[in-house]
């Protein structure tokens, strides 16, 4: 068939751009598998262990204390995060200045290092001055627990405050400072309300972190019973005492209080922090 | 009166250099321009929201160049309103007050006298996301006008509007705005609002402002 100028054209009839069914099948496939083993290791760990394992590892006072200076370090550290990471990520949200990317090449180092190496440079840096007039009470102390903590927890925090305060438009604060407010005004009336639920996503984030770090904490804080121990460090304990019961009943501990949180920073998010 | 003189304003690759005008006291002044020639950005410098790097800026007599926004008097409208999504309508209205911590009883007052005049009374308790355009608008140029400005900044005010609604704020800017000595500097696309609006009207072009009317 021929168009009025001469040049043949195709029917619009005769096309098809084809199924989407391969893709999608090839979609869900991908994802599917990943989250079936997600739940088959979830499912493994519960099938292995037995309500005695954990309800022993629940009385012994050992895995007491761990459970409770875990919930009081992850809780700790997440709060020294998020008094950080919120000004960072404004801050980098919102400024231009020189050495603004080596800042931010900077803040990438404790998501990029491995963990164990956080540990290893913390121990180096509290043999200087000033730190090392503070160390007899922070290093293989329970202070070291929370700093090791935080050093990993706070990277990811400011990352998460950056988006969300890149998520919302500089317009609301351009009109609150033609209204009168200073910057900071603006931030505290206008930029933080907004940033609620950037703050529970990082909060959430850093306390994740904070729960499931252990090779820090190894090296600067040690492993000692009943003083640095903290759940991930109760794992390894039981581990190398060879009880593999032990090691996953204090597993599955840890899988229920991250899944708490999420569940918790999730249910708040959608209930009471709606702008 | 706005004046701008040898304005150059700087940002990341697009700049502005040597831009001059006047805007006499009570006038009502639309700035127009395709898309990307810098109006934003000339609007946003005289609100004080653009790092300028030369020229002065005047408003009245006095060169306010280096004031703060808030220190200005300008109120300011942008494209969408931009209400704050966490208060709710009052409130919107009630904030620069509040901030001047001037006495509940006024602030009421105010609130009441704006929302009448606007057409939002019944709309006092919503929150934004429970708006329609026009009524974001409204609230916006509310709570610009909160302060009493001798001067209002206008960025495309009824760009978002549809045809209905765009000819009800139309409206509302005759009757609240024209005519009551504020200066307004507005900028539009729309040769509607020019017509109707503009007592001076300017084209923005390469770095250039003429003077169309």
């Amino acid at each position: 068939m021929q168009s009025a100028d001469g040049n043949v054209v195709t029917k619009p009839s005769s096309f098809r751009p084809g199924s989407d069914t391969p893709f999608i099948v090839g979609l869900s496939i991908l994802s599917g598998t990943y989250v079936a083993i997600i739940l088959a290791m979830i499912a493994a760990d519960l099938a292995y262990v037995d309500a005695d394992s954990i309800m022993s590892a629940l009385r012994s006072k050992e895995i007491q204390y761990s459970i409770g200076l875990s919930l009081l370090s992850c809780s700790l550290s997440t709060l020294l995060s998020l008094w950080v990471a919120i000004p960072l990520g404004y801050l980098t949200s919102r400024f231009e200045f020189p050495g603004k990317r080596l800042l931010d090449t900077v803040l990438d180092i404790p998501i990029v290092l491995p963990p164990l190496v956080i540990g290893i440079s913390l121990l180096a840096l509290f043999n200087f001055a000033p730190f090392s007039w503070t160390s007899e009470w922070v290093v293989f102390e329970i202070p070291a627990v929370i700093l090791a903590q935080f050093m990993v927890a706070c990277a990811f925090a400011a990352r998460a405050m950056r988006i969300s305060f890149d998520q919302i438009p500089t317009r609301y604060e351009k009109v609150a400072l033609t209204l009168g407010c200073n910057r900071s005004k603006a931030f505290w009336l206008v930029v933080m309300p907004q940033a609620k639920r950037g703050v529970l996503a990082a909060g959430t984030l850093a306390w994740a972190r904070s729960l499931g770090e252990f090779g820090p904490i190894l090296v600067f804080a040690g492993s000692t019973r009943m003083r640095t121990e903290v759940l991930p460090t109760s794992v390894y304990l039981e581990m190398q005492a060879g009880n593999l019961k032990g090691m996953l009943a204090i597993s599955l501990i840890m899988i229920v209080a991250a899944a708490a949180v999420l569940v918790t920073s999730r249910l708040m998010g959608m209930k009471r922090l709606e702008p | 009166m706005i004046s701008v003189e040898s304005l150059h304003v700087r940002q990341g690759e697009f700049s502005l250099s040597d831009l001059s005008f006047n805007l006499p006291a009570g006038t009502y002044g639309i700035v127009v321009g395709r898309s990307g020639c810098g109006k934003t950005t000339l609007l946003e410098a005289v609100c004080g929201l653009r790092q300028i790097a030369g020229g002065r800026i005047l408003l009245g007599s006095e060169d306010v160049t280096n004031h703060k926004p808030g220190e200005r008097g300008v109120g300011y409208v942008p494209q969408d309103g931009a209400l704050f999504p966490h208060l709710t309508v009052a409130r919107q209205l009630a904030f620069a007050l509040a901030l001047r911590k001037t006495e509940p009883k006024l602030i009421k007052e105010r609130v009441e006298e704006l929302s009448e005049r606007l057409g939002i009374s019944h709309l006092l308790n919503r929150m934004p996301n429970a708006l329609s355009g026009g009524e974001r608008q409204r609230v916006a140029l509310g709570r610009a006008l909160s302060i009493r400005p001798k001067y209002l900044c206008l960025d495309e005010p009824l760009s978002a509007l549809d045809d209905q609604t765009h000819d009800e704020i139309y409206e509302l800017l005759v009757q609240t705005v024209k005519g009551t000595g504020v200066t307004v500097l507005h900028i539009t696309h729309n040769k509607r609002e020019v017509e109707h609006l503009a007592d001076i009207v300017f084209r923005m072009a390469g770095n250039e402002l003429h003077r169309e009317k």
